[in-house]
């Protein structure tokens, strides 16, 4: 079997989940393997319908009243409760805030290898074998996981949705033990971003500013052609965030975020090598910049030579056209 | 307050990595080698609790003998007192191993912290597994990739980045917490923090010490390949009137990228 941890987000499954469950499917199919769907928490029965379009054999319900909000400690004693009784031949999660929290927990709870962050899951002699960037995508490494279960989390916005079937799940709703007082800490609060903007890491289109902007306030430049265009969001530059003018959540490169959306647009960014690293596997990629012989044209599917400052009004202009017709 | 910090020596981020395909390893010849960016800041992070509410401040890496460098920088910095747990192994990628060490380490030669701080991700192996799998080890709550924290007595706040926004997550000490960028501004060290470094012993701990089982030590991560990714090319390439160009921009991204 291969298991898939299902996160959930305000009572919702996140997409990023979907996405592990459709390339478990595909990689069971391959080696003649069932998946399963774990969810975790409380109250879950109602979540397991929404999974059947994406071909689980079963849906567990790890359920314990205290693991209403999360708590690294307290989902990973459960998932590794589960592997260890089932037990797994792998167990995926995405490589979400949270997965990238608890995957960990769970892998060294059970003493097994975890696989991290990964672009692409294959199948070689009969075993999963894994294919993650490291340096930020200077490089790529393949690996194989020597444990029962295999723990790997998958990188978002990389593997595709299967094509919804009309599977039915068989259901299973387990009581999860926790022990008392093994729970010493646990999610209190969940701050949103102001106007509940997309994440850079789970963006289809980024519009990223660098030190071409010249301030803070030209972000602004950037904000109103990402308003335009679904699931676009704001990125930058090291050079803008380390001179304070949007915070670092929005960073790009290898200090910040790698990304891999179907357009990154590259405003007044010069392309420094950690940040080529960052972005280099985006699907299409728009450079804007006064200066041709910067670095980023050399990695731009489309570059447009010329002042940013009338360039990207003009280009907000032409998707308004676009959207509006 | 007992505070342990982790750090690790990588490749500065500036770095143009080469591999040795047959090898499966990166190139370490040319490479500038520096403290994990990451793990600075949870150096420093350290020494502001420490000059906020006493204690002392212990700098541990897990690695070759170069590693020394790195330790002895944080001393400059103003930490304590520093230890090298000495591992010859290559990079392993394997988080596991490395977690079982430094849980050992901190179980027999530096028990009872009441925070270990690490980077939320090692630059180049990018794995963020060793503080979770530390935590778990051990048997602690953790926050990672953590951006503001906060210790009152027992109770520790921190705020961690998550997807388009934060989390707050209060826990107990001891605890195990992994520093993002906007934590703090990493202090230089100070002349007067070199010279005082250099006078310090660092102890070296050889993995024998630890007790750890041949199994401990194996790696689970198994390298197959490594490759470096192939060059994009560089595309269509337009000039002239601000107005053209973005209409012609956005006809090509419409018909033929096909991605707006």
């Amino acid at each position: 079997m291969i298991a898939v941890f299902i996160e959930t987000r305000d009572g919702k499954i996140k997409k990023a989940s979907l996405e592990a469950l459709s390339e478990a499917r595909r990689r069971a199919d391959e080696l003649g393997l069932e998946t399963a769907a774990l969810l975790v928490g409380a109250g879950l029965a109602s979540l397991a319908s929404a999974l059947n379009p994406f071909g689980p054999a079963r849906v567990v319900c790890l359920e314990n009243p205290a693991l209403g909000e999360y708590s690294s400690q307290g989902y990973a004693r459960v998932l590794a409760d589960f592997a260890r009784e089932t037990p797994p031949a792998a167990v995926f999660f995405s490589a979400t805030a949270m997965g990238k929290d608890l995957a960990p927990r769970v892998a060294a709870g059970l003493g097994a290898g975890l696989a991290s962050d990964c672009t692409k899951v294959g199948v070689k002699d009969g075993r999963l074998e894994f294919t993650r960037p490291i340096y930020a995508g200077k490089a790529f490494l393949s690996l194989t996981l020597n444990s029962t279960p295999q723990v790997v989390t998958l990188r978002p916005n990389v593997f595709p949705l299967l094509t919804p079937s009309d599977g039915r799940a068989e259901v299973v709703q387990k009581e999860a033990a926790i022990p008392e007082g093994l729970i010493k800490g646990r999610v209190a609060e969940v701050l949103k971003e102001q106007g509940g903007e997309v994440d850079v890491a789970e963006a289809d289109v980024i519009v990223s500013g660098g030190r071409g902007l010249k301030g803070p306030e030209n972000f602004s430049l950037l904000r109103e052609l990402v308003a335009l265009i679904p699931r676009a969001a704001v990125g930058a530059s090291r050079s803008a965030v380390d001179s304070g003018w949007i915070g670092h959540a929005h960073q790009v490169g290898q200090t910040g975020k790698t990304v891999s959306p179907n357009l990154y647009i590259a405003v007044g960014i010069s392309g420094a090598i950690q940040h080529l690293a960052g972005m280099s596997s985006s699907k299409v990629i728009v450079a804007v910049n006064k200066d041709p012989e910067a670095p980023i044209f050399k990695v731009a599917d489309y570059g447009v030579v010329g002042d940013l400052f009338e360039v990207v009004p003009r280009l907000t202009e032409e998707i308004k056209k676009l959207t509006s017709s | 307050m007992n505070i342990l910090v982790f750090v690790k020596r990588v490749a500065d981020t500036e770095s143009r990595i080469r591999i040795q395909r047959e090898a499966r390893s990166i190139v370490e010849e040319g490479l500038n080698f520096i403290i994990n960016p990451y793990d600075e800041f949870a150096v420093e992070e350290a020494l502001r609790l420490r000059e906020a509410k006493g204690g002392m401040v212990r700098v541990i890496s897990v690695g070759r003998e170069e590693a020394l460098i790195g330790l002895r920088k944080c001393l400059a910095m103003g930490a304590d007192e520093a230890a090298l747990v000495r591992d010859d192994a290559p990079e392993t990628y394997d988080g596991l191993r490395t977690a079982r060490i430094i849980a050992r380490a901190v179980e027999r030669r530096f028990p009872g912290p009441d925070l270990l701080l690490f980077g939320k991700q090692a630059v180049g192996s990018d794995n963020s597994q060793v503080p979770s799998m530390a935590a778990e080890l051990l048997g602690l709550p953790q926050a990672n990739v953590v951006t503001k924290l906060e210790i009152e007595g027992n109770t520790a706040t921190a705020f961690r980045e998550i997807e388009g926004g934060m989390e707050r997550v209060v826990f107990s000490l001891p605890a195990v917490v992994s520093a993002q960028k906007g934590l703090n501004e990493p202090r230089y060290e100070t002349l007067k923090g070199i010279m005082a470094a250099k006078k310090k012993a660092i102890p070296v701990l050889g993995l024998d010490e630890l007790g750890l089982s041949a199994d401990d030590l194996s790696p689970k991560v198994e390298v197959t390949d490594m490759e470096i990714p192939p060059q994009r090319q560089a595309g269509k390439i337009l000039q002239g009137e601000p107005a053209d160009t973005a209409r012609e921009l956005v006809v090509l991204l419409r018909n033929e990228a096909k991605v707006i």
